[in-house]
């Protein structure tokens, strides 16, 4: 019989802890597949984030590091100062790099640091309990934002992607999303060119992937797909905003 | 070696590369500057890397992944730079990574001064980050000492695994002294062998990490690293005695302070008053057991800081046991003690316990 899926050797034999329906887990096993699609498994030194995915660094089967909340790329900075030839990489929520950590994602892609992040925007801080992150959208309800979020104090949520896109050092920058099997496809290609960037030595390159928290919208996780579809999907574009490929 | 005529801050960082550091992540200040400078210079000839990163916090967090990477890195800063740092320093403990850290102390609190101080005896050796963790701490009063210990500070982070600091202050730092590069004994140090530098395919992911959620692993490895930090205070207490036989009072000062010190204990021999000192070169762990060498002829001691009340003074109440009267003489936010000022303070106190 013909094997037509096996789980990929980027991802250790670790359970995940994820909810039910998360789209952490799927962002997981495209970032693993495309390191181990590239051959670069053992050369590759993830850092994972403060955030759900703080396991990462259990679940990636490469070298891993834990950084605090937002620092990732910092630290990543400088594994690949120390070890320029190895393949690193950040995974990074919306709380860890669009607030804490936003001037250290901002200053890796303005050194065109040679790293990779796979950026996972769900609109909420989900380890804490759902409170609001830059990037929840006007309106939308969280636990520190009980009425909403509240344009005339909160501002309208930050587009990582089109800020850092403006950025010379950021050589590759593309949004995509998980929410149906076509955009998991365009996801993962978008995830191989980031990687790939990096391995010619282009220049910073992220991924920003929207992605669903249905525990913390208090969403089925059916119901989660259709609201990022709707709701997130218009504030944020998908596509490519940066590629360096294109400019040659 | 011939001697040389070194800044502090550029011997700093020659006594870092000597050490096999090539990798320094920093953020400007005064007066420290000199050492990235000289690092931004001297690390690309040697095919390291120097990053002036963006902010303290991310310099640190730099040092954090080139550690863990296996290498030799260093950061300094001063005082302000050091208060962003520890959240880093804090998680460097946590995962056992071996790092050097150059604080050229200026006044505080706040944005202070740029003059020398030692205001920052608390957050060396209490640590301003969370968690049960210590750092080892090199007092240099020399620019001799700065490169004697700097080269000191890799080797010891390497066999503990440990941040290791080396506090100065702005005078040691722009301060211009013959130096010489010595060289030492390579110590036997364990094989790196928890890096993450990519497994190759051929052993088991490596995992740099201060995260233990479940209680009983946490306690487990704060266990482990309190059983380092024992053996520190087992082995690694350096301190100097100086003149304390026959001593009436007995100082205690550290680096810049401790060279006027003993400038102020030789204007009171001459006055017919024996005077001594205890110089600890390493402030963590402090060297109690320096002060089982105090003769019966002490009537006090007194504690000699750049600090406004004193912060070494709760040390060497600790070490004193309740013995001696203890007396304090200290000038702060970048005033410096003059040798006579230290002198009235020492009769004033010997007056008062007579
Ligand atoms: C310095 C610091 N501040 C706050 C926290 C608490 N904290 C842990 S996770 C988190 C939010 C993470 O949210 P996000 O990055 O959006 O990731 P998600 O959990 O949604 O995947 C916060 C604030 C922390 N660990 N450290
Ligand atoms: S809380 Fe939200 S982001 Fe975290 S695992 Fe659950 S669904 Fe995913």
């Amino acid at each position: 019989m013909a094997v037509v899926f096996n789980k990929t050797q980027g991802l250790t034999e670790k359970e995940f802890h994820y909810c039910p329906g998360c789209t952490h887990g799927i962002i997981h096993r495209i970032t693993a597949e495309v390191l181990e699609e590239l051959g670069v498994l053992g050369d590759a030194i993830g850092v994972a984030p403060v955030g759900c995915s703080v396991l990462a660094y259990d679940y990636f089967n490469c070298d891993m590091n834990e950084a605090a909340h937002g620092r990732a790329p910092a630290v990543a900075t400088g594994i690949k100062r120390a070890l320029p030839d190895k393949v690193v990489f950040t995974y990074q929520g919306d709380g860890d790099l669009a607030s804490i950590g936003a001037a250290e994602v901002v200053h890796a892609a303005h050194r065109g640091e040679k790293i990779t992040t796979i950026f996972v925007n769900n609109a909420i801080y989900g380890m804490t309990g759902g409170q609001m992150a830059p990037t929840t959208l006007v309106g939308q309800k969280a636990t520190t934002a009980p009425y909403g979020r509240d344009e005339s104090l909160c501002g309208q949520p930050l587009k990582v992607s089109e800020m850092l896109a403006t950025i010379n050092g950021a050589a590759f920058v593309e949004r995509v999303a998980v929410d149906t099997p076509a955009n998991i496809r365009k996801a993962k290609k978008a995830i191989k060119k980031a990687f790939e960037c990096q391995l010619e030595g282009k220049g910073y390159a992220i991924v920003e992937v929207l992605s669903t928290c249905p525990t913390n919208w208090g969403m089925t996780p059916v119901d989660a797909i259709s609201w990022l579809q709707e709701n997130m999907m218009p504030y944020y574009p998908m596509g490519n905003l940066r590629n360096p490929w294109e400019v040659e | 070696m011939a001697k040389v005529l070194m800044k502090g801050n550029e011997a700093v960082g020659a006594a870092a590369i000597k050490a096999g550091c090539k990798y320094f992540f920093g953020y400007p200040i005064t007066p420290q500057n000199e050492v990235p400078e000289y690092m931004s210079k001297e690390l690309p000839k040697i095919g390291g890397s120097f990053v002036q990163a963006e902010s303290e916090v991310a310099a640190i967090n730099m040092v954090y992944g080139a550690a863990g990477a296996g290498v030799r890195v260093m950061t300094s800063s001063s005082s302000p730079g050091i208060a962003l740092k520890q959240e880093g320093i804090s998680y460097i403990a946590g995962a056992e990574l071996p790092c050097v850290i150059v604080n050229m102390m200026r006044g505080g609190p706040g944005l202070g001064s740029i003059q020398s101080s030692q205001s920052d005896y608390f957050q060396a050796t209490r640590g301003g980050g969370n968690g049960d963790y210590r750092t080892l701490v090199y007092a240099p009063a020399n620019v001799q000492e700065l490169v004697d210990y700097t080269m000191k500070a890799f080797d010891m982070a390497d066999y503990y695994r440990n941040p290791v600091l080396v506090l100065g202050d702005g005078m040691i730092g722009q301060m211009m002294e013959p130096i010489e590069f010595k060289e030492t004994e390579k110590m036997d140090l364990p094989e790196k062998d928890w890096a993450t530098t990519g497994t190759k395919g051929a052993r088991k992911p490596n995992i740099v990490n201060s995260l233990r959620l479940q209680a009983p692993e946490l306690e487990a490895l704060n266990q482990k690293i309190e059983a380092k930090y024992m053996e520190m205070e087992e082995k690694e207490v350096i301190y100097e005695s100086y003149k304390l036989e026959d001593a009436e009072i007995v100082f205690v000062a550290y680096g810049t302070v401790s060279r006027i010190t003993k400038n102020a204990i030789d204007l009171l021999e001459q006055e017919g008053i024996k005077a001594g000192l205890i110089r600890p070169i390493t402030l963590w762990p402090f060297p109690n057991k320096a002060f089982a060498e105090i003769p019966a002829t002490a009537k006090a001691l007194m504690s000699v800081e750049m600090s406004q009340g004193g912060q070494m003074i709760d040390d060497v109440k600790i070490a004193n046991e309740g013995r001696l009267p203890i007396g304090f003489y200290g000038r702060s936010g970048g005033m410096v003690p003059a040798p006579q000022a230290i002198v009235e303070a020492a009769k004033e106190l010997l007056g008062g316990v007579k």
